[in-house]
């Protein structure tokens, strides 16, 4: 039988990740390069914040230049391991059904904790 | 060989752990781990919005023998993923492949994230201690 697809076009979209894979790949690795000062930076203040009560912990939060970084460490943070669980999803539950409800389930899951987090983080800089 | 039923690689019951592997699946351990260390983080900010009272709750739960084990493993967790990150990134540009980098490398992340975790524990009691 003639075969008119090109050896490419046949094997398009049969691995594990369907399409885009070189794009997640590339995704993922963005938002770990921004996480490595944004974690560092993270760390240093949760460690200040040991112990601290409601007040200098709203502080924290609002102080100059935080807001802004915590919103962008939530982003990265929500990014890059709902891309991760993804790939591991991908690698380990092969049953389709499961498959496709776990990637939902954690695509939207990161989604909404996401916009939760950065919600909460306005409401403490603007006070209420 | 039907689509569902053909050999799964690799088989990890055949060879011998070693530092390479050991290490690649802690940073998918570790990794897996922080998001639960994610959530955390999201209960810890938006307790502060719930008032005073609820934040304080927080703060005595991750402060109790409990929450500070858990925080002592993320610590660690979040150190050896950075580290181990870095290392895919050299890695991904095409450094660090000879076993004996490999090897080097690997032993400096476990060193690193071992050393920071004890660090930023010691930083976190003095903090504490001063409150």
């Amino acid at each position: 039988m003639m075969e008119f697809r090109s050896s490419l076009g046949r094997v398009r979209g049969l691995g594990n990740s369907k399409e885009g894979g070189i794009g997640h790949w590339w995704a993922e690795r963005l938002a770990a390069v921004a996480l490595v000062p944004l974690t560092l930076w993270f760390v240093y203040s949760a460690v200040l914040m040991t112990g601290a009560d409601a007040a200098q912990f709203k502080a924290w939060v609002g102080a100059y230049g935080n807001p802004v970084l915590l919103i962008l460490f939530t982003i990265a943070v929500y990014h890059h391991g709902q891309m991760a669980l993804t790939v591991i999803i991908e690698d380990y539950v092969h049953h389709e059904a499961a498959n496709l409800i776990a990637l939902v389930l954690v695509k939207l899951g990161a989604f909404f904790c996401a916009t939760y987090t950065i919600f909460c983080i306005v409401r403490l800089t603007f006070g209420g | 060989m039907a689509p569902g039923n053909r050999p799964l690689s690799p088989h990890l019951q055949v060879y011998r752990p070693q530092i390479t592997s050991l290490l690649s699946i802690l940073h998918r351990i570790t990794g897996v781990a922080l998001v639960g260390g994610a959530l955390i983080f999201t209960y810890w900010i938006s307790s502060a919005t719930y008032g005073p009272e609820v934040f304080a709750q927080a703060q005595s739960i991750l402060g109790s023998w409990f929450g500070r084990l858990v925080l002592l493993g993320m610590t660690f967790a979040l150190y050896y993923h950075l580290a181990n990150g870095i290392r895919h990134m050299a890695w991904d540009v095409g450094w660090g492949y000879e076993m004996p980098k490999l090897r080097l490398t690997g032993w400096l992340v476990v060193l690193f994230s071992g050393g920071m975790t004890v660090l930023t524990f010691a930083a976190a009691y003095v903090v504490a201690g001063a409150k």
